[in-house]
């Protein structure tokens, strides 16, 4: 298990190398000079752009440049946000709990109804409901989640008045950030009507970023329990006298999640890419907003590390998921 | 077979078509049997038709602004006119002719960055996959790169620094679409590389070139092929989110992601400016992933047992 | 009365070309404490009549029968739940590929405890203390250190090992063996059998050994049912069978054996068994038969039990220049 470890550790080396290339390298083929870029339209003196460019560091070697960057990476110093003046780091972790709040309960929502959904088309394969759940699970796949929580907002902000049209939580309250999960803070906070308040906000948000993947977990789990269905020891189970609640939900399922896990895991890079439109359309104060808005205002310092942040997490998460993969896979844990 | 003793043998060309016949009827015979994967096929072709023959469809010019005819809603609706089937937009243009002349772009982006990341990764993945060793380590290691960031992100920030626009939308998107072509087509060259039938043709002197475009890759074909079908949905769903995000096609183009991005501040107003450019993009990757799943059973045959 | 009565029993699969015929009008009866042997090649439907039998075809198949008893209950007549409270605990089965058997996420010790639970109510500690006693049983060394073993770190013998002492834990009336050492080394097979026959004395129980190797047969079976596209067509006590078999392909299969052969070369059946697109009329074994005579392409008839219940018209009456015969034509 440690070697396993070490050796999925090792293999990302490469990989988070090349994403801070990118990185690095994004500012560097932007058209256009980088310190002209940030000094913007008022323009510059000749001897402020020597000083700056001396400053930046953009009169050195490319590969100085490089170390230099990376030197900064690792004392933490992701630069300094060209609109707000704030350190690019602090932005990212103010921002960032909005963010994994909607993404988690996004991905509770689509495991909660996804992996039941797959399990019922795949006992009654053929079936009319069957063809129900894979036929909503498809256009969930084909969902342009832009469009889709504009419809939710018309239906159930505009017609039906039930919830809010944009935000985390009503102005009405406020109460320190203890955690930076509304929920949880609106419920620490005491306050009569707050948690109510932030659920009602997070709840379309939540089931426009869930749809995606619970429409890929849908599926997955059809076609891993259908595989599963027809092993060897689906029918040992059967003979030896369990209820079929035991043999598909215990002995068939626990084989079928290891193919389910992986998606689930993989899905996280599409919750982020998700989360870049959800947060637009409900004004959702966190990454994805923050870089859609950088990318749109050219604040090039924050775009550059909000990238590598972001790849940064999908890796880690990643690497989490291999790891889990391990502990319900018996096969690989003995390796 | 029973005309043979009157007939000379049928050549070698002859025999290639037959073979081909029969493969294609086989192929039909699977994708027949999934009733979704013919209705999307359908779909498909009646939504090339109206995209070639657009103007003789369109009842407006796209961009034509009715000035007295702003936010007209549906003909059904009250309020509505027959001229402007579904409406029209803030600006007075007809939805309906909007969303015929959007069916070109939406066709149009799907096939190029389809062809642009089928091309580029299906030669890569070749490449990695014949000849191995350091070639193929540092272009896996590469594709582990690009797919790192979330394919969204890394197109949008692509789009930004190539400037705003369809065109260069479309290579954002091929570019973080095409490593799965790589690993697809690097697989199954592993896979088939070491089958009878390539070692023969290598025996007997084929260059590389030839073992790789004409023996290895025709083998390779079905995942790819259901790959690029999927990858189509994909290509117009993320267009779409970077027209919507104001980073792809540029108004007044009507594309219909675009499109949504301009009626969104009129959503609790006018239903139809959003509900009408959202749904065509919803049918169209339908359709396309109905049959993208047919395609798979009909041509994937792993899956063809389940 | 017999511990089994099967009488009549068929099942037919849908498939896209039909119904399929894959057991047809079987007789299988079996008293307690005996070994009974089915014998036949691929598709010929012995595992699927013991699968029906235990309510584990797919529901592709449409199971018949005119009575599946079992210790004077029909399975036949009870519900889905009923006849779970007997599978797994008076009748029992174990499978051909022993490790994709086993499920690949749970311990051995897990696995076995599991039937203990479900029918014997056992707490945990007893289950415990029982599943040594049962690893121990089916011979398998540290029977303590076994228990938290996946089967993907024990050998293919090993693992058919379990499933034996998991058949075992009920303490079954009746195991049924589906081609139990097919997959295994050919000196774990010995060893699997001998343990078969051992556990089936010392436990008293009845056991069904469906196999296609008559080697297996003759080593370990008191009576054998021969069957061929799903039909019986001769039953003989194991001596009788060996010395005097009244169906040509019972004395075909006999033939076939290395131990028999008389000329230089090993006779074969010519031929396979019919599928779902060739059955023929009449006998089911005449285009492979080399008695078949005119009268045998229009129907069939069963023999008294003195020529072995078989299922032919011209059935080989007594031993000796015949068998040879017959192997040599073959």
């Amino acid at each position: 298990m440690l070697y396993f470890l070490f050796k999925r550790i090792t293999l990302l080396i490469p990989t988070f190398i090349g994403i801070t290339i990118v990185a690095f390298s994004f500012v560097r083929i932007l058209p256009g000079d980088p310190v002209l870029l940030m000094a913007g339209e008022r323009g510059i003196s000749d001897e402020r752009y020597a000083r700056l460019l001396a400053e930046f560091g953009y009169d050195r070697p490319i590969w100085e440049q490089y170390l230099e960057y990376l030197n900064d990476l690792v004392h933490g110093d992701f630069g300094i946000s060209l609109v707000t003046k704030q350190p690019v780091l602090d932005e990212f972790f103010s921002l960032f709990p909005a963010t994994v709040e909607l993404s988690i309960c996004a991905l509770i929502l689509a495991t909660v109804i996804g992996i039941p959904a797959g399990i019922v088309a795949a006992t009654k394969r053929g079936s009319f409901l069957d063809q129900t759940i894979m036929g909503t699970a498809l256009v969930g796949y084909s969902m342009p989640i832009f469009w889709w929580g504009l419809l939710l907002i018309i239906v159930f902000s505009g017609i039906l008045g039930w919830t809010p049209v944009s935000g985390r939580i009503s102005l009405l309250y406020y109460f320190p950030n203890t955690t930076g999960f509304m929920l949880i803070d609106s419920l620490l906070s005491g306050q009569k009507g707050a948690f109510q308040s932030a659920l009602s906000h997070l709840i379309l948000p939540s089931i426009v970023l869930a749809t995606i993947p619970l429409a890929v977990i849908a599926r997955q789990t059809r076609s891993a329990m259908l595989e599963v269905l027809g092993e060897d020891y689906v029918r040992t189970a059967r003979a030896k006298g369990l209820s079929d609640a035991r043999v598909v939900g215990l002995h068939a399922l626990r084989n079928a999640m290891i193919p389910v896990i992986t998606v689930i895991g993989l899905s996280v890079g599409t919750l982020l890419a998700g989360a870049i439109l959800t947060e637009t359309i409900f004004s959702w104060p966190g990454i994805g907003k923050w870089m859609i808005e950088s990318i749109q205002r050219r604040d090039y310092p924050v775009v550059q590390s909000g990238l590598l942040l972001i790849a940064a997490i999908v890796m880690i998460v990643n690497l989490l998921v291999d790891l889990t993969y391990g502990l319900i896979n018996p096969r690989i844990r003995h390796q | 077979m029973t005309d043979m003793t009157t007939k000379p043998a049928p050549s070698a060309r002859q025999v290639k078509r037959q073979t081909r016949n029969r493969m294609l009827a086989e192929f039909w015979f699977y994708f027949s049997e999934n009733r979704g994967a013919v209705i999307g096929l359908f779909v498909i072709l009646a939504l090339v038709v109206v995209a070639i023959f657009a103007p003789f469809f369109a009842p407006h010019e796209p961009t034509q602004q009715y000035r007295d005819a702003l936010l007209f809603p549906p003909a059904w609706q009250d309020g509505g006119s027959w001229e402007f089937i579904l409406g029209t937009d803030a600006v007075g243009r007809d939805i309906l002719s909007r969303l015929i002349f959007g069916a070109r772009f939406s066709l149009f982006i799907g096939v190029v960055v389809v062809g642009l990341a089928l091309l580029g990764g299906v030669s890569i993945g070749l490449i990695a996959g014949y000849f191995r060793g350091p070639v193929d380590t540092v272009i896996m290691r590469l594709m582990d790169v690009i797919l790192a960031f979330p394919s969204l992100l890394l197109a949008l920030v692509m789009v930004a620094v190539l400037g705003p626009g369809l065109l260069n939308a479309m290579i954002a998107i091929a570019i973080v679409l095409q490593p799965h072509f790589v690993r697809l087509t690097r697989a199954s060259v592993l896979n088939e590389l070491n089958r009878e039938y390539v070692i023969s043709a290598r025996v007997a002197g084929a260059s590389p070139f030839y073992l790789m475009t004409r023996t290895i890759l025709p083998n390779c074909l079905g995942p790819v092929i259901v790959q690029a079908t999927l990858s189509f949905s994909n290509a117009i769903l993320d267009a779409a989110a970077l027209g919507f995000l104001g980073m792809g096609a540029q108004p007044p183009t009507p594309e219909w992601g675009t499109m949504l991005a301009e009626a969104r501040e009129f959503i609790l107003r006018a239903w139809w400016v959003v509900t009408f450019p959202g749904l065509a993009i919803l049918i169209t990757v339908l359709a396309i992933n109905l049959m993208g799943d047919g395609l798979r059973d009909a041509l994937d045959p792993k899956l063809k047992r389940t | 009365m017999a511990l089994l009565n099967i009488q009549n029993l068929s099942v037919d699969f849908k498939t896209a070309g039909g119904l399929f015929r894959a057991v047809d009008s079987v007789d299988i009866a079996c008293e307690r404490g005996e070994i009974l042997s089915i014998v036949g090649e691929s598709g010929s439907g012995k595992s699927v009549s013991m699968l029906a039998l235990m309510g584990l075809l797919p529901w592709t198949a449409q199971i018949t029968a005119d009575k599946m008893e079992f210790d004077g209950k029909d399975l036949g007549r009870m519900s889905r739940r009923e006849r779970r409270k007997i599978i797994g605990k008076d009748i029992s089965m174990i499978f051909q590929e022993p490790i994709s058997s086993l499920n690949p996420c749970f311990t051995v010790g897990f696995q076995i405890g599991e039937v203990l639970k479900l029918h014997l109510g056992m707490d945990r500690a007893t289950r415990r203390k029982r599943s040594i006693e049962l690893l121990d049983l089916v011979g398998i060394p540290a029977p303590e250190t076994r228990l938290s073993a996946f089967p993907h770190q024990l050998s293919g013998g090993m693992n058919q090992r379990v499933m034996i002492a998991m058949a075992l834990a009920g303490d079954p009336k009746l195991l049924i063996a589906d081609e139990p050492t097919t997959a295994l080394d050919v000196t774990i097979q010995a060893q699997i059998l001998e343990l078969l026959v051992s556990l089936q004395r010392e436990k008293q129980m009845a056991l069904i050994l469906i196999t296609h190797d008559m080697g297996v047969v003759a080593e370990t079976a008191e009576r054998v049912q021969v069957q061929y596209a799903g039909q019986r067509v001769e039953e003989q006590p194991v001596l009788d069978l060996f010395e005097a078999p009244h169906h040509p392909y019972t004395s075909a299969l006999l033939a076939a054996l290395p131990e028999r052969a008389v000329g230089r070369k090993l006779p074969s059946i010519p031929g396979v068994v019919p599928g779902q697109f060739d059955r023929p009329t009449g006998c089911l074994f005449a285009p492979r038969c080399s008695f078949v005579k005119p009268d045998c392409h229009k129907g069939v008839k069963r023999q008294p039990a003195e020529l072995g219940h078989a299922l032919c018209n011209h059935p080989i009456a007594s031993s000796g220049s015949k068998t040879s015969a017959a192997g040599g034509a073959a």
